[in-house]
């Protein structure tokens, strides 16, 4: 039986009465799993249907609640300097807590990126936690009236550029699209996308893209994110 | 305004809308637009005029005042067709009379005589009267059926250069039986002729009903959704009596475009107006291929679901489980039980929106859509707002989460937003369209800096916005279901 999501781990540990559900799982170092790969290249682009490949990623800290306000306050917390600001490069750590936690630049093979995958294959937990997700999208004009698109498994809140402009909630699962900015403006060159993705147990992703005002996915957009250590 | 309210547990629950100002009249003609405002003629050439489509009053008299005209509008001309009393009925003739325009104001208002375009003789099997005009959208071809009760309803070619018959020798064809008030539409390769059945004029004592026939031609056979011929009796029930008010006839389509079609048509009897034979107006929708009579929207509270998505529109606050927040897992009353499974015993009252909404924020709240989870801020109050205008069928309603005065309206950039407050602005009055589908479109009167005729619309599973209706699409269609 595949553990899909909380409930179902849940669901399970009640039927069959376990105890304790443990969701760290070590991984051999090295690898990122089977959905994602160290980018290859300097610069990416959006796949057929928009959808952003490319994330630099930091190891999960610990966070408890998936309630708007308990997602809103484990956002919220200041973890590291410059949390909102910092344009964060491969191999980036930052010490949260007692812990040295690594930034990771990957790119995915799917539409979504699986931080199940990601968190399992270092060794880390993938249960209550906090992933932060940074890329940038790199515009050729300015271009108005756009939605970013996501999707997440569970909670999550974006930024583009610094302001904060989608929070979904709850035990949910990535569904594209479930969640859609209001109209925003990505502006010529380097727009900062950042996200805060909170889970419970089990499985945990997240989906993004960008919507024209047809909402059709945006064209022409590029996506890079830093290379190697500052 | 008039509020049909029908007993203390009916009104908690929903009150039905019949339309504002005079709406007194007999035998409606099609409602047309000329100017901008709404006109519709009845027998004895009384006409009534809106502005809007919701309020009415007593319009000028056609220099014809015959029985059951009907009015078309067509290369520039509004042709009125009237019968003419030429004696004791069947021995009767349709007339056609046309202006430029139908407001009395207008330099165009003009009206010329057309002369006769169908008659009867006494003695034939036809009452040339209770005219229906119909242009085919196939081909421009013009017809007008007519015909009540002594014998048969016809059929007969016109000349849609002119409005009069196109060839005064040509045999009227008959078509259908057993009715009067006769109609056609066409709609998506079928010609519906809509007949009143049963009897009129006798208040709440009226027998009055609408019946539908299809054909794939414009002569028949018009059968029934039984298979029987309209020249043999049939007829499909389009609509009938029902709540407060009795005996409907004489349909007439009024398309507003878009796919939003709705239809005209008199009661014998309001109950709520003291038995007078009054105008309505209500949607017309589309069900396995035959018209069905729709309903205006009822002042109740509702669930807001998006066709496309199946979440519901919600206040973006964090919603509070019914009953409270229980813990999940083993354990639970008593230890050693089923835990949440066991529930919390009794009966769990209906979330009061007073006690969670004292964590709400006080000030203006965005909107997003979840799933629907029987929750106080999933739950919307639509109501008719007095004096505020409206549309063909309805006023404007406001949209407020049920048990506060929180407002549903739109900013200035077309999103939404929920205010703390309902003040009467337009941005925060709304037009509930029911669509052919039993969907509903919801726009806003105006929206901030916008010109267009926004609505709407859902974007993604978690959110809605504003956008320019499309008729094809799912996403600015909605169900408005009761809690």
């Amino acid at each position: 039986m595949a553990v899909k999501n909380t409930v179902n781990i849940i669901r399970m540990a009640l039927i069959f009465g376990f105890g304790a559900v443990s969701s760290t799982v070590a991984a051999g170092a090295g690898d990122l799993g089977p959905t994602l790969t160290s980018p290859a290249s300097l610069e990416t682009a959006p796949n057929a249907d928009g959808f952003i490949q490319r994330w630099l990623l930091l190891e999960p800290i610990a966070a408890n609640g998936l309630t708007d306000s308990a997602v809103q306050g484990a956002v919220k917390k200041q973890y590291f300097p410059n949390q909102f600001t910092v344009i964060p490069h491969e191999g980036d750590k930052v010490t949260v807590g007692a812990a040295e936690l690594t930034w990771h630049a990957v790119d995915t093979k799917n539409y979504n990126i699986n931080l199940y995958h990601f968190a399992r294959a270092l060794g880390k937990p993938t249960s209550d936690v906090l992933f932060w997700a940074v890329t940038l999208v790199n515009c050729p004009r300015e271009m108005r009236d756009v939605r970013l698109a996501i999707g997440s498994n569970a909670a999550s809140v974006w930024w583009v550029n610094g302001k904060e402009v989608i929070g979904i909630y709850g035990d949910r699962q990535t569904v594209i699209d479930d969640g859609v900015s209001k109209r925003l403006t990505l502006q010529k060159g380097q727009n900062i996308i950042r996200a805060a993705v909170v889970n419970g147990g089990g499985a945990t992703d997240f989906c993004a893209r960008f919507l024209d005002a047809a909402d059709k996915p945006i064209r022409g957009l590029t996506l890079t994110v830093g290379q190697g250590p500052k | 305004m008039k509020c049909a309210l029908f007993a203390p547990a009916l009104a908690l629950a929903s009150l039905a809308l019949g339309l504002d100002g005079d709406v007194g009249i007999h035998d409606p003609s099609t409602i047309v637009q000329s100017g901008g405002k709404f006109y519709t003629y009845g027998t004895g050439g009384s006409s009534l005029v809106s502005d809007d489509g919701w309020t009415w009053r007593r319009g000028v008299t056609l220099p014809r005042r015959g029985l059951a005209p009907d009015v078309i509008h067509l290369g520039g001309r509004y042709y009125v067709y009237v019968a003419a009393n030429i004696g004791a009925q069947p021995k009767a003739a349709v007339n056609m009379i046309w202006s430029k325009s139908l407001d009395p104001d207008s330099p165009d208002y003009k009206w010329e005589e057309g002369g006769v375009v169908a008659s009867s003789d006494g003695i034939e099997d036809s009452n040339a009267i209770d005219a229906g005009v119909f242009l085919d959208p196939t081909d421009g071809k013009l017809w007008l059926t007519y015909g009540s009760y002594f014998g048969y309803i016809r059929l007969v070619a016109l000349d849609p250069k002119t409005g009069k018959r196109l060839n005064p020798t040509d045999q009227p064809r008959n078509i259908a039986i057993n009715g009067e008030a006769s109609d056609m539409i066409y709609h998506d390769g079928w010609y519906y002729l809509l007949v009143t059945h049963g009897s009129c004029c006798r208040g709440a004592d009226s027998g009055y009903n609408i019946r539908v026939g299809r054909a794939r031609k414009v002569f028949g056979p018009f059968l029934d959704n039984l298979g029987i011929d309209m020249l043999q009796g049939g007829g499909k029930l389009f609509v009938g009596s029902g709540g407060r008010v009795i005996g409907p006839g004489h349909f007439g389509l009024l398309d507003l475009g878009d796919g939003v079609q709705k239809f005209s048509l008199h009661w014998e009897a309001d109950l709520d107006r003291g038995g007078a034979s009054v105008l309505d107006i209500r949607p017309l929708l589309w069900k396995d291929g035959w018209p069905a009579a729709g309903e205006n929207l009822k002042e109740a509270t509702y669930e807001i679901e998006s066709v496309r998505t199946g979440t519901v529109l919600e206040l973006a606050v964090e919603g509070v489980p019914v009953g409270g927040r229980v813990a999940r897992g083993r354990g639970g009353r008593g230890g050693g039980g089923r835990g949440v499974f066991e529930g919390q015993g009794g009966v769990i009252p209906p979330q009061d929106v007073a006690e969670v909404s004292k964590n709400w924020p006080s000030g203006n709240i965005d909107v997003r859509m979840a799933n629907y989870m029987v929750q106080a801020q999933q739950k919307w109050a639509i109501t008719a707002v007095s004096n505020a205008g409206g549309y063909p069928g309805s006023p404007y309603f406001k949209i407020t989460i049920a048990g506060t005065d929180r407002a549903l309206a739109t900013t200035s950039d077309a999103e939404l937003v929920v205010l703390p407050a309902f003040t009467g602005g337009p941005e925060q009055l709304w037009r509930m369209d029911q669509l052919a589908d039993d969907t509903w479109r919801i726009m806003p009167k105006s929206a901030p800096n916008s010109n267009e005729a926004l609505v709407l619309s859902a974007v993604g599973s978690s959110f809605a916005t504003l956008a320019k209706f499309d008729p094809a699409s799912e996403k600015q269609r909605w169900l408005l279901k009761t809690p």
